[in-house]
């Protein structure tokens, strides 16, 4: 029993020891693809404030805003970094763990590129070429078919003719979802195939039968041609680098680090930048967030000033460093840091 | 058996000539040592192929690029009161200081006659590394006294310059990048010629803190070494003295019955859990539970003790096994009692194997990444820990969490320093197993 004792009285002088520390530094959780703009704030902050580093972990968002929400206290985290929207079911987790009022913070915008080797063949893509090259099923002379396309040329004569092979995000990333909705549905209204889908549901009202088109929609081929990556943006760059003919989703911060390596695909005729994002002529894109669970302001140092430090013209302006990493500056940041200063609570989701 | 002997003649065989049965059983032979070499050949590839790989891509880590450049400390820019008050320094932020060192290249190309190859300010100041502002400030703040002299300064020079003279940036890679112009090598290569760009040791590569993405030759392993070697200290007071006292209590005193037989099978087992495993436990009873603070070392070192115990249990208790009962036997035979056969003999006897045991545990537990990933110890962390105890207790790295964390990154810079990183991470494992091989070596006892 010796093993016994010993852990219990290790643990017990741990725990003592452990509650008698106040925690000095921020705790920050959530999404991989703010993460990187969250630590240029957090070394900035650490480097021209007098409070410590704050600590940045990645996990994803929904991991993030979960965390989150496990309670109020020191050994939970103080913000979640999110590239999705909070969902009702976080805010109904957070309320029954005691965690009742949460700040929505924007920081801008993120786009997200279609991408393939340098050396490779240009595209100018629509997200009907997109949804004809990845759709299980397309509608094809009035009628839904299983898609046999092989190549480009196939979808649409203007494009090169080279094998389809695409790197997507998986289903668990935040780029999975604005790629769903900007560029597969979209895709599949512009085809037709959405229509037809919603005359082949047997859904019982509407609601069911828009469910069911969207979920014919979204359902891509199983035949090898699309791939999903679960890991980083590192995995799929890596991935087009051993196979010359794949094209990939990136985001576009990651693009521009890499502009040696990658070439960048049209969306709509557009080039995706920073400015064309902005001013919204690149159609996909999506908003960043982070939460601030509001009653650890005033408890953990500095978190307040470091919120407000993130969403300052210095940081998150047109023309700060995070917007040279690749981070599209929000047009309405001035009332981010209005409501940020007030520290207004987030309201009910609509 | 009646073939056989239906083929054996007596006296009609001689072992000097070969008959077609030994001349089998030779192939047979031969053919299992050329199986077994192939094994180790393609082992020894694979290893060879994994350092080469590592040491190619990392052993540039440990050099960098840097700029020695005069830098006039303006007094109206960094002290406006005139004061000398820290507080109120304190007010300008690196953005005030980034300036100045572009002014000090600029000084000093003026200084080389050379030409500026049509850079604007912005663009010739990019060639210095982000970092360097920070650590001018933090130099004068420290010592306010510098403000309005002029002093020598060494700067890093920025990842893709850095990664020119390495060979990964090139002329036509520059073309395409957005993040650096040919204009910029070629005043880079003219900086090099002229002795203002150099390239030596990088020490920071060792002792500085992790950097965010915009500033990838700032980044180094100070933070997750310290990480590392703070968990290893509770690994180690923990898991010696647990696992020792119930190796010895379970091969020694425990009464063989199904009770004992059950703890063995799950020591066995709980060996042979997945790290991860240990992991979620971790969140649950330490931080959940005790509520034990995240990313802290502490925790980290206590997760992986549980994981680490059962694989020091085990070899300690052959180590115990190996030592002859003759011995305990004699002990017991001059009067000594089971408590002192077992501390003043068969104990100091096993020692070698079981130190082996824990070197090699600890070992493992320093290359595990897993089950910090669920502590929050998988995260960006700038801030050093405080010296212990305190200092457990304080947000830290680890030397394999860095590795997988830099090989996420977008910029192609972090590729070479996660290499340099594992390049470290394999010198302590390399250490700590020559350590215990040398060990056993010294002080083991065969029978």
């Amino acid at each position: 029993m010796n093993a016994v004792k010993f852990t219990v009285s290790a643990l017990a002088l741990a725990a003592a020891a452990g509650a008698a520390d106040a925690r000095e530094q921020i705790q920050i959780a959530g999404s991989s693809t703010v993460l990187p703009y969250a630590a240029i704030v957090a070394e900035a902050f650490g480097e021209n404030f007098e409070f410590p580093t704050p600590v940045v972990e990645g996990g994803g968002s929904g991991a993030g805003r979960k965390k989150l929400c496990e309670g109020v206290g020191e050994n939970t985290i103080d913000i979640a970094n999110s590239s999705s929207r909070i969902k009702q079911s976080d805010i109904d987790l957070c309320a029954q763990n005691g965690v009742n009022e949460i700040m929505e913070v924007r920081i801008g915008y993120d786009g997200i590129v279609f991408a393939s080797d340098i050396n490779g063949a240009a595209f100018a893509l629509t997200p009907a070429d997109v949804f004809l090259a990845l759709g299980a099923k397309v509608a094809k002379d009035g009628a839904l078919a299983d898609n046999a396309a092989k190549s480009w040329a196939e979808v649409n004569a203007a494009l090169p003719a080279q094998d389809i092979l695409a790197f997507i995000p998986g289903t668990k990333h935040g780029t999975r979802e604005v790629f769903d909705t900007e560029v597969l549905l979209a895709g599949c209204k512009a085809n037709g195939a959405y229509d037809l889908f919603l005359a082949a549901s047997a859904g019982a009202d509407d609601d069911a039968k828009k469910k069911d088109a969207e979920k014919g929609c979204l359902t891509t081929r199983t035949d090898g041609v699309s791939v999903d990556i679960d890991g980083d943006y590192t995995e799929t760059l890596a991935r087009i680098a051993a196979n010359k003919n794949g094209i990939g989703v990136f985001g576009l911060s990651f693009y521009q680090n890499n502009t040696d390596k990658l070439q960048v695909a049209t969306m709509d005729g557009v080039t995706p930048s920073v400015e064309t994002i902005s001013s919204g002529d690149y159609p996909v894109s999506r908003p960043l967030y982070f939460y601030v669970k509001k009653a650890h302001l005033g408890v953990i140092p500095g978190l307040k000033e470091y919120i407000e430090f993130f969403v300052s013209d210095d940081m998150a302006g047109p023309d700060g460093p995070l917007a040279e990493y690749g981070l599209v500056s929000d047009p309405e940041l001035a009332a981010t840091q209005a409501a940020v200063a007030e520290e207004t609570p987030m309201g009910p989701l609509e | 058996m009646t073939d056989a002997t239906a083929e054996f003649v007596p006296g009609r065989r001689s072992l000097l000539t070969v008959d077609d049965r030994t001349r089998r059983r030779n192939a047979a032979e031969a053919r299992f040592r050329l199986y077994g070499l192939a094994a180790v050949t393609v082992a020894l590839i694979a290893l060879a192929l994994l350092l080469v790989s590592i040491f190619a891509n990392g052993v540039s880590a440990f050099r960098q690029t840097y700029v020695a450049i005069p830098v006039t400390l303006d007094a109206a820019k960094l002290d406006k009161s005139g004061k000398l008050d820290p507080a109120v320094m304190a007010k300008v932020t690196t953005v005030g200081y980034a300036p100045l060192l572009t002014k000090g290249l600029q000084a000093a190309m003026e200084e080389n006659g050379i030409s500026d190859q049509g850079l604007k300010a912005k663009a010739i100041g990019a060639l210095i590394s982000q970092d360097a502002a920070a650590q001018l400030r933090n130099m004068v703040l420290a010592d306010p006294t510098l403000v309005g002299q002029t002093i020598s300064f060494e700067a890093l020079a920025s990842g893709r310059i850095d990664g020119y003279f390495k060979g990964r940036v090139t002329m036509e890679s520059a073309k395409l990048d957005s993040n650096v112009s040919p204009e910029q090598l070629a005043l880079a290569d003219a900086l090099k010629e002229a002795d203002i760009l150099h390239s030596r040791f990088n020490m920071g590569f060792i002792t500085a803190p992790d950097a965010s993405e915009q500033r990838p030759e700032a980044a180094g392993l100070g933070v997750a070494i310290l990480g590392s070697l703070y968990m290893m200290i509770v690994v180690l007071v923990l898991s010696l003295p647990i696992g020792v006292a119930a190796s010895i209590y379970l091969e020694e005193f425990a009464p063989k019955n199904r009770f004992t037989d059950l703890i063995e099978v799950n020591i066995s087992n709980l060996a042979a859990v997945p790290s991860i495993v240990y992991g979620i436990l971790g969140l649950a009873i330490f931080i959940n539970f005790a509520g034990l603070p995240q990313s802290a070392p502490i925790v980290g070192g206590l997760v992986l003790t549980l994981m680490t115990l059962p694989r020091i249990i085990i070899p300690a208790r052959a180590a115990l096994k190996a030592v002859p009962p003759s011995i305990r036997d004699a002990a017991l035979g001059v009067g000594a009692s089971k408590m002192q056969s077992v501390f003043h003999h068969v104990l100091p006897l096993a020692a070698p194997g079981i130190l082996t045991g824990m070197i090699i545990g600890l070992a493992q537990a320093l290359g595990e990444t897993a089950p910090l990933l669920l502590i929050g110890m998988v995260a960006f962390v700038r801030e050093y820990p405080g010296a212990p105890p305190e200092g457990f207790f304080d947000p830290a790295s680890a030397l394999p969490v860095q590795v997988y964390n830099w090989t996420q990154r977008a910029d192609p810079a972090f590729v070479e320093r996660a290499g340099g990183a594992i390049i470290v991470l394999l010198i302590f494992l390399v250490t700590m197993n020559a350590a215990a091989i040398l060990l056993r070596r010294r002080f083991e006892r065969r029978w």
